[in-house]
């Protein structure tokens, strides 16, 4: 497959601009100055492009929602919060090719109607924030940034916003809660960012990888786009293969690619005996099936979720009690302690696992955990505390032997 | 560490990107930058300046895993403890470290020159079992790879 998302990263001085103007960079965005917003919203929809920061909303819904809003002014805000465990896919295009994701952005500005852009960064993301300081300069200076841009009248500006540790800010309205100076904690939805977003005004908040497609949809046309990979869920995916892997790394390929084929074509095989693997980071639930296909209704009818692509292999050596514990003590340092579900849901699962890997499980405290999951995904308010018992319940469904081996006698 | 270098980075910050709510988290980031920690005195200027309530701000720093007010050592090592660096040993990596500093996670040396934090994902899996000081990555951590960064450190 020809690569579209990762096409520069190879080149030597790929972050440079003129490196990136030399092989059609910027040609999106020109193309975009002469068409209506609607036109652009269009080629994104037939594109039907998803979401790729692990939610999967079609981004042409999303930016025609909120470019209908009546609110002024509008918003658009790149995530770079990337920090699911399992996920290093962002960087990949925030280190190597930052103009791929100015230009995108600029042309999400342009769709839904303003001329405010920010990029939302993990703040250990510094050689990463080093390049896009220095892109947006370069931008500015080339006039793809700034005023009046290439003379069309559309004006446009992007700011970095460094978040500072927490992993739940990558969920999108505690990352606009986090921009507006506070806590990040989720809010209830709806309202969506579309209506209400930062500052209470419409805003689009997109994925990097999510918005690196843009370019060659726009230049390709969406119908091309719809072509690649699996019907259902098109385009190219980064998956993000790492864990007990010969060959970890990032791969650009088409959704519905085999698991296997992943694991064993790129990622060099399984280091030892393959035992499971969580498709879609720590948030997911595990399979076992090493057949299933890499898109996100197969994930979804096989159990678990595609989320960010982030494939964590796992041998036969490693127990499954402390990959369970190792997820829900990650999710109980992270609940943002807003919603008692999530708080108190994490706590009590943490302890309970403790136990169990201490050797001092209880019996009857399996089907509780698979109770106490099921009631978190029903009723916490964002999507950590509804995924924090993923890793965990299907540890426990798929070997509960595992885990009762370590009851107490 | 003195008190006017992170003043001088607050006005920097509020004179570039105004004094509305929205500028406290790159205030208190350019403060934690500089200082290595959120001094009372700066919450009062932000106070004064940004015109947010002292329990807002606090609530604010508490919140973040990189701000603090606690004095931190010279070298902050953060390690990644995820489930794909757990994969590859990093519980090992961390026995490492504590016995070459003789401090265990989340606390700083008598010195006051590191800081030892187990830390979620740093987005290095595919460089498993990986780590932070300060701004610099360590990647494919081996027993005596930790030990050599920790010895050179400490000169």
């Amino acid at each position: 497959m020809e690569k579209i998302l990762t096409k520069n990263i190879d080149k030597p001085n790929s972050q440079d601009i003129e490196v990136y103007l030399a092989d059609g960079g910027y040609k999106a965005l020109e193309k975009v100055l002469t068409l209506k917003p609607e036109e652009v919203i269009d080629e994104v929809k037939k594109s039907r492009l998803v979401g790729r920061g692990g939610a999967a909303f079609p981004v042409g819904l999303k930016w025609s929602f909120t470019s209908k809003e009546d609110g002024e002014p509008k918003f658009i805000v790149c995530n770079a919060d990337e920090g699911e465990p399992g996920t290093f896919k962002d960087r990949v295009i925030l280190r190597n090719d930052p103009h791929l994701l100015l230009e995108a952005i600029i042309i999400g500005g342009y769709a839904i109607g303003t001329s405010h852009g920010y990029i939302y960064v993990r703040g250990e993301y510094y050689p990463e924030i080093e390049v896009l300081e220095k892109a947006i300069k370069q931008a500015k200076e080339k006039g793809y940034l700034g005023n009046n841009i290439l003379r069309s009248g559309f004006s446009f500006n992007i700011q970095l916003y460094k978040g500072a540790g927490s992993y739940v800010c990558g969920e999108e309205t505690a990352l606009l809660e986090s921009m507006e100076g506070n806590r990040g904690s989720p809010d209830c939805r709806p309202p969506f960012p579309a209506q209400s977003g930062f500052l209470g005004k419409p805003t689009a908040v997109n994925n990097v990888e999510t918005l690196a497609n843009i370019p060659a949809i726009i230049i390709n046309g969406g119908n091309w786009y719809s072509k690649i990979g699996s019907p259902g869920s098109p385009g190219p995916k980064l998956f993000c293969l790492s864990g007990q892997v010969n060959k970890p790394g990032v791969y650009e390929l088409p959704t519905g690619i085999p698991l296997r084929e992943l694991i064993e074509n790129y990622g060099g095989g399984v280091r030892g005996e393959f035992k499971a693997v969580l498709p879609g980071g720590v948030s997911s639930s595990l399979l076992t099936d090493l057949d299933v296909k890499l898109d996100y209704k197969s994930i979804a009818k096989a159990g678990s979720m595609l989320g960010s692509g982030a494939v964590i292999v796992i041998n036969s050596d490693t127990s499954m009690i402390d990959v369970a514990k190792n997820t829900i003590d990650f999710f109980a340092h992270e609940s943002c302690g807003k919603c008692s579900v999530c708080r108190e849901g994490t706590r009590r699962a943490r302890e309970i696992i403790t136990r169990f890997a201490n050797g001092g499980g209880r019996a009857e405290e399996l089907d509780l955990l698979l109770e106490l999951g099921e009631v978190m995904y029903d009723t916490a308010c964002c999507g950590l505390g509804q995924v924090a018992m993923s890793a965990t319940t299907s540890a426990i469904k798929l070997f509960r032997d595992e885990f009762e081996q370590k009851v107490r006698e | 560490m003195s008190t006017a270098l992170w003043k001088t980075k607050v006005d920097e910050v509020t004179k570039q990107r105004g004094k509305a709510r929205e500028t406290l988290l790159p205030c208190l980031e350019a403060i934690q930058e500089v200082s290595g920690y959120i001094p009372q005195e700066a919450v009062s200027y932000l106070r004064e300046n940004l015109d947010v309530p002292s329990v807002d701000i606090y609530g604010v720093i508490t919140f973040y895993g990189m701000l603090t007010t606690k004095e931190q050592g010279k070298y902050v090592i953060r390690l990644c403890n995820s489930l794909p660096c757990y994969l590859n040993n990093s519980e090992n990596m961390l026995e490492v470290i504590e016995r070459e500093l003789g401090i265990k996670a989340g606390e700083t040396s008598p010195d006051k020159n590191f800081t030892l934090e187990v830390v979620p994902c740093l987005g290095l899996c595919d460089k498993a079992p990986a780590m932070m000081i300060n701004d610099k990555i360590y990647e494919n951590l081996t027993e005596e790879s930790a030990k050599k960064i920790i010895a050179e450190l400490k000169g």
